[in-house]
């Protein structure tokens, strides 16, 4: 049978009927013509329109708006989508097929956009249109299905035709990706970051005030030094930066101590510490700042013994900058480890072998050969430590006191009696020039400088024992601390149990009474616990968004991994940026960007799950580039020259293949949305609450035991899906393992 | 198995990565029906060649025929060439049977009917018996035969192989390229085949195509290239040569006289004009005669020796420069130091250009 049968030719049958237009430009008619245009009031699943869809002004579709409502700027979008009817029947390789495509893609797409940005709540959005039109009488709100559909049309119309021109091997589908995720990146990325800027620019009354940026930029505020030598807060700018090399600096070493017992000593419990590399992951970070409350703050069980024994006089010690320090220690010490840990067993042992062949002795060896293997890796962790404490929300909120940091700054900026957006872009824009320094300075310096080596051969060295005066600083360092850890978890899972703590140490069920109780009433089960509302939120929101950003992530890594395209490389930073910014300056930046129209999506469930998908998808990508990149690229060829198409290939190869990646960021994902606090602040809605900005809401009122209790549910939780995971994917993986030396490496001569 | 074997017409085929020139306006044609070998060091755009047919490349310029279409912009998928990879590139996931029927299955064709051709299929290279296993449950050579197979099933037009038996040992390797040669020829297949081995090329080709630098450098039969080599480049990449200085004293009709350093010989003149030029000889065609100088014939000595069972070796000395040769006769090696005289055979001497 001929491969070119009608089965799988990607729409690109010489002189046939091109399927794959067709289908994209019926979604385009049914957006422009069945769908409502714009968004349903009621919430993006509620379908109370359809029985009004064509009488009512809301519900209307484009085409009825134009026609029978008196919106004829709706219009365009419409030819956009008539225009490809006319090569629908040519040949792909036809450049006027090319053409055409692109044409009315961009076109549509970009007067879409525009009329949608131009015209707002308030008739024309820009004083130019007014004054060049004069006032104008209509208004609109926030695009809906039918917008978006038209949209979606444009985009993969624009796409076809730049594959007909041959991209990628004129391929539709992988063209289409690519569009995809830069227009996703762009919208919900780069659009909001944008906004940020905007609004640091203005005043209160959206007027641009240059000015005012720069008194507000450069405000001592900010930026204040008096601090040193005189009893004065410092700048806030300052007390970040400190605060993150501080954090730094001692997550690096500790994750340095923690990795080289594991990897570089004898140590019998070493499966017991690798058991912390989990527990960032599983808690929510301020649950940390919460358990350290509970032992040294002035209710705290130390500080009480210190005034029972030595009759110090409890104080609020902890609060401010020694304890945040604390906090983010213990809570990010575990994640410079996990990275150490790759580090510390990067460094071959065949090099330590050579340095002692030629007479190093084993401290020689690891100051003259091992460190300075590992020091790209050392500094990368530093870097790390130092994003994720600017960007840390939690702990400086619930432990900062007077201490104040950029990221709570921003938040009482905008939430607090303040309410100053343009400060709050201010900050925003200050804290995001850090941790985009740091991002760059990560990628453009280390990134070349790695010396880990991964060959692929079986390194069949034995790693050199750590000199003895190095073990014994590793060993006390490291050893308290991992204990110290046991403690904080053990006062998290006892707290919620203890009716007051510090002063009424009786034993409860009452806050998880109060948290999670559930009645049987007239109507069947109550759920009466306060808890249930925004624990069953938080599931929905966090498993509706796993699946879509791990598909997104993995769908980059895929055209990373296998695609070349110009401008890869800008790709792949436009994807990583996300990682780079927090999330507190996330969620200002949201609020700032999808509060009006034409993208309306504040109080929904859809931006909190926006806001994890974008959060979240550089670790999709990440884990995806690292199983991709273990799977020959022959196999895909293969599967190509056999006449599947890339859809296919990636559908009945690469997917079955990449299972346990899969499994592993649908997890991270969802365990990520559920402990996330920074971004999720700012967009929670009294209708979408999610636990962790419950919790804080319960401490920022004193109310710890059902604040606790509630946290160490969402651990357990979590712990439990974590542990089903590794279960179910840990035994796959195994098997697995023999199957990919068969398709990658042919086996050994017999 | 029915054959629809087409030719392949490359008509100046280019291929640029970024800066890097892959293939320079290459153009060859490969009749239906036969094995035309890929031949040269790595980096010479042997592999490129291919996946320009294949389809995973597209060209940057030239045209690119298979059979009668144009192919140049189809992209793998639509391209009715298959290929077997050096890595064979079986999918792990799959079982041997589906891993043959993958190609029917993608193309629609029903369950039945796929098993049936994937078993003919397996049945061809005599693993039917193995159908339900995993690929990593097979040797080396057997996942060979299923990347054949799996390939195979589709009927191609023109199918590929990219160094497929890279992976086998030295023994296997001369088994299993038989088995292709014969499969080949069975079928009547229109097969390119990719290999930097010379010994590979010449067995299994009907012809080769030698590349340096993104461009040919000689296209002929294995018989046409080991006996006159265009260039020193050809003649020392296939199969070992000497490179000479003579002189060409006369040429009549395309015969030249030449002399080799006082031994005179008639060979093809290939277009060169009288003057001096170069000739190659292949190591097996110089003749050893241990023993004192004898009239205008060059002489040398013997500089080392090596017995390699099958044959001797021996680097000598002499007014031509240091000479690489090759002497069957095992029983009297030739001691480093003996002083020998030497002679040329009849044939495995040629003029090149260069």
């Amino acid at each position: 049978m001929a491969k070119a049968s009608p089965g799988h030719a990607a729409g690109g049958v010489p002189g046939g009927f091109d399927r794959h237009l067709a289908w994209w430009l019926a979604l385009g008619w049914a957006g422009f013509a069945v769908l409502p245009w714009y968004a349903i009031e009621d919430g993006f699943w509620s379908f109370g329109w359809v029985a009004e869809a064509f009488a009512d002004r809301d519900y209307a579709p484009a085409l009825l708006q134009w026609l029978d409502f008196e919106r004829p700027w709706l219009a365009p979008a419409g030819l956009a989508l008539l225009l490809p009817l006319a090569v629908i029947r040519r040949r792909r390789t036809d450049p006027l097929f090319a053409w055409l495509l692109i044409a009315s893609g961009a076109l549509g797409l970009a007067y879409t956009l525009l009329q949608g940005f131009a015209i707002g709540i308030a008739g024309w959005e820009f004083e130019f249109l007014t004054r060049a039109f004069g006032e104008f009488g209509d208004r609109q709100f926030g695009m809906g299905y039918g917008a978006l559909l038209v949209c979606a049309a444009c985009l993969f119309m624009f796409a076809q035709g730049i594959a007909a021109r041959g991209a990628i091997n004129g391929d539709g589908f992988v063209v289409g990706a690519i569009a995809l995720i830069i227009a996703l990146v762009a919208a919900f990325v780069f659009f909001p970051i944008s906004r940020i800027l905007i609004s640091a620019f203005q005043d209160n009354n959206y007027q641009y005030d240059l000015a005012l940026f720069f008194e507000k930029l450069t405000s001592s505020s900010i930026w204040g030094l008096r601090c040193v030598g005189e009893s004065v807060a410092c700048g806030i700018a300052w007390n970040s930066l400190l605060l993150a090399v501080l954090t730094a600096t001692s997550t690096t070493l500790l994750g340095l101590a923690f990795a080289l017992i594991v990897s570089r000593t004898g140590f019998r419990a070493k499966r017991l510490l690798r058991v912390m590399t989990v527990l960032p992951l599983i808690t929510p970070p301020f649950v940390i700042g919460l358990s350290i409350i509970l032992l040294f703050g002035v209710s705290g069980t130390v500080t009480q013994f210190l005034d029972w024994a030595f009759g110090i006089t409890p104080t609020r010690y902890v609060y401010g900058l020694p304890g945040v320090w604390f906090a983010q220690t213990l809570a990010f010490a575990p994640i410079a480890f996990l990275v150490m840990i790759g580090v510390v067993d990067g460094v071959s042992p065949s090099m330590e072998e050579a340095a002692q062949t030629l007479r190093a002795d084993s401290w020689r060896t690891f100051t003259s050969v091992s460190l300075p293997l590992m020091r790209p890796g050392i500094a990368n962790a530093f870097l790390l430590g130092f994003i994720e404490s600017l960007a840390d929300f939690g702990n400086p909120l619930v432990l900062g006191g007077d201490y104040d940091v950029l990221s709570t700054g921003i938040f009482f900026a905008i939430v607090g009696a303040q309410h100053d957006q343009g400060r709050a872009a201010v900050l925003a824009i200050v804290l995001l020039a850090f941790t985009l320094s740091a991002f760059l300075l990560q990628r453009l310096w280390l990134g070349r400088k790695s010396y880990a080596t991964v060959t692929g051969k079986g390194d069949s060295g034995v790693p050199v024992a750590l000199p003895r005066r190095l073990q014994v600083v590793v060993y006390s360092t490291a050893l308290p601390w991992a204990a110290l850890t046991a403690v904080i978890y053990a006062m998290i899972l006892f707290g919620g149990f203890v009716e007051v703590w510090g002063l009424d140490h009786t034993l409860t069920l009452r806050h998880y009474a109060d948290a999670f109780s559930v009645s049987v009433g007239s109507e069947g089960l109550l759920w009466t616990g306060a808890a249930w509302n925004s624990f069953g939120s938080t599931v929905t929101i966090a498993a509706i968004a796993a699946p879509l950003t791990a598909s997104l992530g993995l769908l980059t890594a895929y055209l990373l991994v296998r695609q070349r395209f110009a401008g890869r490389d800008a790709f792949e930073f436009g994807t990583m940026l996300s990682f780079a910014i927090p999330g507190t300056v996330i969620g200002v930046s949201y609020i700032l960007a999808f509060n009006v129209p034409p993208l309306e999506l504040t109080g929904t469930g859809v931006i909190l799950v926006l806001s994890f998908m974008f959060r979240n998808m550089p670790v999709g990508v990440r884990a995806g580039i690292a199983a991709m990149s273990q799977l020959d690229k022959s196999l895909d060829e293969a599967s190509l020259t056999l006449g599947a198409s890339s859809l296919t290939t990636v559908r009945r190869v690469i997917l079955p293949l990449l299972r346990p990646a899969i499994v592993a960021a649908l997890v991270f994902s969802f365990v990520r949305a559920m402990t996330a606090i920074s971004a999720v602040i700012f967009l929670v809605s009294a209708e979408y609450d999610m636990a962790t900005s419950y919790i804080i809401g319960r401490v920022e009122n004193g109310d710890y035991g059902l604040a606790i209790a509630y946290a160490s549910v969402l651990i357990l939780v979590m712990v439990s899906v974590v542990m089903l995971v590794q279960l179910v994917v840990g035994e796959r993986q195994l098997g697995r393992r023999r199957g990919e030396h068969a398709g990658g490496v042919a086996a050994a001569p017999a | 198995m029915r054959s629809r074997a087409a030719s392949v017409r490359f008509d100046s085929v280019s291929k640029r990565f970024g800066e890097v020139l892959a293939l320079n306006e290459v153009s060859f044609e490969i009749e239906p029906g036969t094995l035309v070998t890929q031949l040269g060091p790595s980096g010479c755009g042997k592999t490129t060649t291919l996946r320009l047919i294949a389809g995973l490349e597209l060209p940057s310029g030239g045209a690119i025929h298979i059979g009668e279409q144009d192919v140049s912009t189809l992209p793998a998928t639509s391209r009715d060439v298959t290929m077997v990879f050096q890595s064979y590139a079986l999918f792990p996931h799959m079982s041997v049977l589906d891993n043959v029927a993958y190609g029917l299955r993608v193309s629609g064709v029903g369950r039945e009917e796929r098993k049936d051709l994937a078993l003919q299929g397996l049945e061809l290279v005599g693993l039917a018996d193995l159908a339900p296993r995993l690929p990593s449950e097979l040797s080396g050579g057997q996942q060979q035969r299923v990347a054949v197979a799996r390939a195979l099933v589709l009927e191609p037009s023109v199918l590929l192989f990219d160094e497929p038996l890279s992976n086998l040992d030295a023994k296997l390797r001369r088994q299993v390229r038989q088995e292709i040669r014969d499969l080949q020829q069975k079928l009547g297949l229109t097969a390119v085949y990719v290999t930097h081995d010379q010994e590979e090329a010449l067995a299994v080709s009907d012809r080769i195509i030698v590349m340096r630098n993104a461009a040919i450098a000689q296209e002929g039969s294995p018989r046409e290239l080991y006996e006159e080599p265009a260039d020193l480049f050809v003649a020392d990449f296939i199969g070992d040569a000497n490179l000479v200085e003579a002189s060409i004293e006369a040429v009549n009709d395309d015969r030249a006289r030449v002399d080799i350093g006082g031994i005179r010989r008639e060979l093809p003149a290939r277009g060169l004009a009288p003057g001096p030029a170069h000739v190659a000889i292949r190591p097996e065609s110089l003749l050893l005669r241990a023993g004192p100088h004898d009239g205008d014939t060059p002489s040398g000595t013997v500089r080392e020796a090596t017995y390699l069972g099958s044959h001797i070796e021996y680097n000598v000395q002499c007014d031509l420069g240091l000479l690489f040769v090759v002497d069957p006769r095992v029983d009297d090696m030739l001691a480093p130091g003996t002083r020998v005289g030497i002679d040329l055979a009849g044939h495995g001497v040629s003029l090149v250009h260069g």
